[in-house]
């Protein structure tokens, strides 16, 4: 088994210079064309907002060249492409809403929380020089993450918004701490898993020819399971249930090459969700509202009502869209979160949509072409883990949106008005960057 | 551990791709059933978002829509509301679309078939779906002079082009004003319209063609006299006029108005008959005539018609196979006679235009934003229910009924007038009917009108069509002849 997988010593610091100017000239003028059709252009503000994307774009741009010089060149202007949209869309949202009379400064606030987040990747690959320390944390990591899932969940402290109870407030702002707690999984995930892997990898039974685990190995992933389960039912949170539980078991595939354990895991999540729905009314309610979303009843009952909503728009916006700032995205209730991806598909229409997904696409295949570049199985895991990460995030939401699977209060990573969903992706993207520019870096210059 | 990272990221394809399809199903296949979902409001905000074309009376707008600062765009204003609402109905965004509003809406809202190269010129030009135009054929000053001459009095005025089928003016008495709809607070709009509900003279019933319908009275001695003309009588034939006519197989009899004998020796000309508007002498002729001769004469000038002008027009009835007492009072246009003031005024338009009936029309054209001419509705003959010959000779039995008969009041100096009243008993303890149909100039007729006013609406006194409905008709008449008759 090769692990390690010769790449060419390329930096591609100026094809990332270039990528930048296209992702800036993207953020700037869907900007102009949000503030030209709410009748609000003026064009030395939007300078000033072109001056300021450009500086950031700049300053990305040399401190990677500093700290991180062989980083993946395509991974931060897809990210910075995908923010800026989602800053005009959100600002989009806000004319929307003054319009109808509800004043809303999301625009403004994102734009404070997309900084903060470059910011945090920044920090990454200024503190964090080798990746491999990370493993020293591994248990660490498993208990941060496992406080940060549970903490909602602490009276007084967590707060429940809309049926999920996934949020805590601190000082006046609601953060929803399942954001971070996933990135400190994917790193004990990472750690406990390159350690385990030979054990795990173990061969138990055979069953209709295919090798099972042995079960007494079985331990680890019934111990997610059970953390994933309770996260549905008391958390009511089918998102981060299933987000945890997929990076899961997708590391424990590329740690153990097993499909077996696929299945066997696939098997106990298909099983715990059917059980739940049997179980929990306000599971049973979901699944309804997501099968029959369009039956009168289950619509009048205000169950589905949001989804439905979210389905006129996208309905609305056909192939080409109605065109940004000439849609009615605001008549789907949280359009600037948790229905982003379906006011773009009004506005944007599908072309946009793809657009959007491809950008996604392309992330998290840079993070895949990352793991296949690292030498070492811990970098391999946590790159997969990471990349999986954001993948399985947007499958969720924007599958919730498409009616592929049940709506859950995941946020789709850096299109979504949300600070918490903001800072951790951007964290995600430092540790990427600083996992790529290990594995890109030549041999002699290794450290 | 490079081969299952391999492997994930063909999973990961996989899910994206999956969002894709997903996608493309809801945005594209699925997309015509989620628009016309009922439930999708946003189909509401696009149609009443969109320019709306102006409906045009004499080249000005009546209505039309400006741009406003709410979720809707556009807001319906009206520059005479109350004059023009019978015609272009109300446009709500709580509760629809009447009238030409109703009707017209696929060519005012823009997205009618036969505006589809307007919406592709509209496109390659980047221009946004504008409506079209609808002018009508209405005229401003006869459909003012009606509304004023009808007053508060509840009843309705139809005046036509008989040449054409044009409709003058059409006014329903009381009106309200469409713009108290057109708010776009349903609020406030809800309040208003239940408050028009609420009031008993029902403002929002167009009498003038879709109200409860009317008992004709004398005037549909007209469609008689018509009926005997064709049947070999002429102006000179005598009749019988007894002061009481024995109504077979019952001990009723029918008296004249207000029990006056129509001749001295009980005989009279059938002109003199319609002069003084005898009931004795009609009655005895129906009879005589036979109802199906009479029925059918109905008919040819419109009876049962379902027509649409494009408003729809409640059908006029008659009774279905009278008995000889029924017959007789039937051809005095009471018993079970009903006609809307439209078919009355068609009668008179017939006889007006040399016995050939025109289908009336309202709409007379309609442009599209950018002016090019979309449809043009030309002047279609209905039918043909009199002889050139009768009509002359029934046209001038009707000028001497304006001139010394039972409408002098609807005499106009200088221009022969044609008409004949009507005095409808409504059969309950409250006042009749008052009629008038009637054209003019009687040689070469530019106007047919009729009016008719519920229960003699608030004059004093005693009510006929003479004394209450032909000054309203002549008002009528002497505008749209002054407003040269050109149309």
């Amino acid at each position: 088994m090769a692990t390690v997988t010769d790449v060419k010593v390329r930096t591609g610091r100026r094809s990332e210079l270039g990528l930048l100017g296209l992702a800036v000239g993207l953020a700037v003028l869907a900007r102009g064309l949000v503030d030209y059709h709410a009748d609000f252009l003026e064009l030395d503000e939007l300078a000033i907002y072109a001056a300021g994307w450009t500086a950031v774009a700049l300053l990305i741009h040399l401190a990677i060249r500093r700290w991180a010089p062989f980083a993946d060149p395509v991974l931060v202007p897809a990210v910075l492409g995908l923010n800026g949209i989602g800053l005009a869309m959100i600002r989009r949202m806000d004319f929307a809403y003054a319009a109808r009379g509800r004043d809303t400064d999301f625009g403004e606030v994102q734009i404070a929380w997309t900084l903060l987040g470059v910011a945090l990747a920044m920090l990454v690959i200024l503190l964090l020089r080798d990746y491999r320390l990370l493993r020293r944390f591994t248990y660490t990591a498993g208990v941060l993450g496992l406080i940060g899932l549970l903490l909602p969940l602490v009276p007084g402290l967590g707060t429940e918004i809309n049926g999920a109870r996934i949020w805590i407030s601190v000082f006046g702002r609601s953060l929803q701490p399942a954001e971070f707690a996933k990135i400190a999984f994917v790193i004990f995930f990472a750690g406990f898993l390159v350690t385990n892997r030979d054990t795990l990898a173990l061969a138990g039974p055979k069953v209709l020819g295919m090798r099972f685990p042995r079960p007494r190995d079985m331990g680890p992933l019934a111990l997610v399971w059970v953390a994933a389960m309770l996260v549905q039912i008391y958390e009511r949170d089918l998102g981060t249930s299933l987000l945890l539980f997929g990076i899961f078991v997708a590391m424990l595939y590329v740690a153990t090459e097993r499909l077996s354990w696929v299945i066997v895991g696939l098997g106990m999540f298909a099983t715990g969700a059917v059980l739940a729905g049997a179980l929990f009314s306000h599971v049973a309610s979901r699944y309804t509202a997501w099968l029959h979303a369009l039956d009168a009843e289950v619509y009048r009952s205000g169950t589905s009502e949001q989804l439905v909503r979210g389905l006129f728009g996208m309905a609305s916006g056909g192939l080409f869209g109605t065109g940004l700032g000439e849609g009615r995205p605001d008549l789907v209730p949280y359009a600037e979160s948790d229905f982003i991806v379906a006011s773009i598909g009004e506005e944007l229409g599908l072309t946009g949509l793809m657009a959007i997904l491809t950008l996604y696409v392309i992330i998290v295949q840079r993070a895949m072409r990352t793991a296949i570049g690292t030498r070492h199985g811990f970098g391999k895991l946590l790159a997969a883990g990471l990349g999986f990460a954001i993948a399985l995030q947007v499958f969720i939401v924007v599958g919730g949106v498409t009616r592929v699977i049940p709506l859950t209060g995941l946020t789709t990573p850096f299109l979504a008005y949300g600070g918490s969903s903001m800072l951790a992706n951007w964290i995600v993207i430092g540790l990427l960057l600083r996992l790529s520019d290990q594995a890109r870096r030549p041999e002699e210059v290794t450290p | 551990m490079n081969e299952p990272v391999r492997r994930l990221s063909v999973v990961v394809l996989a899910m994206f791709l999956t969002l894709m399809v997903a996608a493309s199903y809801i945005q594209v296949i699925a997309a015509g059933d989620l628009n016309a979902d009922a439930r999708n409001v946003r189909t509401l905000y696009r149609e009443y978002g969109t320019f709306r074309g102006p409906i045009v009376v004499d080249g000005e707008s009546v209505v039309w829509s400006s741009p406003v600062d709410d979720p809707y765009n556009y807001q319906r204003t009206y520059s005479d509301g109350p004059l023009y609402a019978a015609a272009t109905g109300y446009y709500s965004t709580v509760f629809g679309r009447t009238g030409i509003e109703q009707t017209e809406n696929d060519l005012l809202s823009g997205t009618a078939d036969s505006l589809f190269w307007t919406r592709l010129s509209d496109l390659v030009s980047g221009e946004t779906q504008r409506g079209a135009s609808v002018e009508l054929t209405l005229d401003a000053e006869v459909q003012q002079a009606a509304a004023s001459a009808l007053g508060d009095d509840a009843g309705a005025v139809v005046a036509l082009d008989p040449r054409t089928g044009e409709v003058l003016a059409m006014v329903t008495s009381p009106t309200y004003d469409p713009a108290v709809l057109a708010n776009h607070s349903s609020s406030e709009v809800n309040a208003a319209y239940q408050e028009l509900l609420a009031q008993e003279d029902g403002p929002l019933v167009n009498r003038a063609i879709a109200g409860d319908l009317y008992p004709p009275g004398s005037t549909f001695k007209l469609i008689v006299a018509a009926a005997a003309l064709e049947a070999g009588y002429d102006a000179d034939s005598e009749l019988y006029a007894p002061d009481e006519l024995d109504l077979p197989s019952t001990s009723n009899t029918i008296s004249n108005y207000g029990g006056k004998s129509c001749a001295a020796n009980e005989r009279q000309t059938l002109a003199e008959s319609l002069e003084i508007s005898c009931n004795t002498s009609f009655a005895n002729l129906g009879m005589q005539l036979g109802w199906s001769l009479v029925e059918s004469k109905a008919a040819e000038f419109g009876w049962g018609e379902q027509l649409s002008i494009p408003l729809a027009v409640t059908p006029s009835v008659l009774p279905d196979d009278p008995d000889g007492a029924q017959t007789a009072m039937a051809s005095l246009g009471q018993f079970d006679d009903r006609a809307t003031p439209l078919q009355m005024a068609m009668v008179a338009a017939g006889i007006a235009n040399d016995g050939v009936l025109m289908r009336p029309y309202l709409v007379d054209s309609v442009r599209d934003a950018n002016l090019r001419l979309v449809e043009d509705f030309e002047p279609e003959q209905l039918s043909e229910p009199m002889t050139r010959a009768d009509a002359n000779e029934l046209t001038d039995m009707m000028v001497t009924v304006v001139e010394s008969g039972t409408g002098t009041a609807a005499r106009i100096s200088g221009v022969e007038v044609a008409g004949k009243t009507g005095t409808a008993e409504t059969g309950t303890d409250a006042r009749p009917h008052a009629w008038f149909v009637g054209f003019a100039p009687a040689d070469d007729p530019v106007v047919a009108v009729a009016v008719l006013v519920e229960n003699g609406g608030t004059t004093d006194g005693e009510v006929t069509g003479g004394r209450v409905a032909a000054p309203i008709a002549k008002a009528v008449m002497e505008a749209a002849i002054a407003a040269g008759g050109d149309s």
